[in-house]
């Protein structure tokens, strides 16, 4: 599986490591949601660690991610926004 | 919300998805316009040089407001060992405002350094993988049945214009990010207009009860204290004879003579 963290790169994960992130990512909606910063903060930290722990894929490598994380930076304001319309990308 | 489709991921990628359908086919433009493709690439670099510009500002004002640190405690200790104390108090109250706008300052160049580097960074990214896509179209053209290669160059198109849409997303950040970093430096340029950091001894005391009055509702004056307190002491009683004390003395009177 190809993920891709937002203004940073894309890694290339193995099947083991995809199912674990798409363990996090539901769990990280239901954190957004409760607004525990701390744990947003911790949780996607531990998203970031795992999309990297993948290969990168090269500069010139030109594939489409199957999944795409927000960027490293995202506050969990934007985050929730994320799931109320107006997000990074309105719309 | 919970469930598969309200996963962050998704909700992202999805995002990143319509807005590549907004946009104009990426596989045309991409095939056929070069100038596009340079356009876009200046854009990132035109991002690259706001933010450098904004980085640049701060840089000034923080090593503005370093010689202020300086100055600003000289002065006090002159005014001090001059027996003027109102005018150590007031030129602490200043030193203690330019030290807390460099504190705020320092994390803010790096932030925007940080910045830099990132879109740097994806400025490289994406003129690889336009590079890469020009090759591989003339690859797939000589090597496949017309149909083969529409479905092949369309697969690579999307590839590169995730990475634009991710260019853009980026840039965006970074534009926010200098925006606020813009109305931070205004701030002190505001400061400075209005002579909070000039030279004390320049200062007419009669005319300044307004930024007096602001200075100490900004600064702390238990630090102010506390710091007169230590000057005080390092000052030692009777001071004055000694040659530093008697340089800054001649100031001190000078700046004394105004009040």
């Amino acid at each position: 599986m190809i993920v891709r963290i937002a203004t940073e790169g894309q890694y290339r994960l193995e099947d083991g490591q995809a199912a674990k992130l798409n363990e996090l990512d539901n769990e990280l909606v239901a954190v957004v949601q409760s607004g525990d910063e701390e744990g947003f903060r911790g949780l996607f930290d531990q998203m970031l660690a795992l999309a990297r722990s993948g290969a990168e894929l090269r500069d010139e490598e030109l594939e489409e991610s199957d999944v795409i994380l927000p960027p490293p930076d995202i506050s969990l304001q934007e985050a929730s926004e994320e799931f109320t319309g107006e997000g990074l990308i309105p719309g | 919300m919970a469930g598969m489709a309200g996963r962050m991921s998704t909700v992202i990628k999805a995002k990143i998805s319509k807005l590549l359908d907004r946009a104009e086919d990426p596989g045309e433009t991409l095939d056929y316009s070069y100038e596009k493709q340079m356009e876009l690439l200046q854009n990132v670099k035109k991002g690259i040089a706001d933010v450098v510009t904004s980085k640049k500002r701060l840089q000034m004002q923080s090593q503005k407001l370093e010689q202020q640190v300086v100055k600003l405690d000289t002065q006090a200790r002159q005014a001090l060992a001059a027996g003027n104390e109102e005018l150590a108090r007031a030129a602490l109250e200043r030193k203690t405002l330019a030290q807390s706008e460099l504190q705020n300052l320092d994390p803010q160049i790096k932030e925007l350094e940080a910045q830099q580097d990132q879109l740097t960074e994806n400025e490289k990214k994406l003129r690889a993988k336009l590079e890469a896509f020009r090759t591989k179209k003339e690859v797939i053209k000589a090597q496949y049945s017309a149909a083969e290669a529409q479905v092949q160059i369309s697969e690579a198109a999307t590839g590169v214009g995730e990475e634009m849409a991710d260019v853009g997303m980026a840039m965006q950040r970074a534009m926010d990010k200098t925006e606020n970093m813009r109305a931070r430096a205004q701030a002190v340029d505001e400061l400075e207009k209005a002579g909070t950091f000039e030279d004390l001894t320049q200062l007419d005391s009669g005319g300044n009860d307004d930024i007096d009055r602001q200075l100490k509702e900004l600064t702390s004056s238990s630090d102010v204290d506390a710091e007169l307190a230590k000057m005080k002491a390092e000052l030692g009683p009777g001071g004055g004879d000694s040659p530093a004390l008697e340089a800054g003395r001649g100031a001190g009177e000078k700046a004394g003579e105004g009040a």
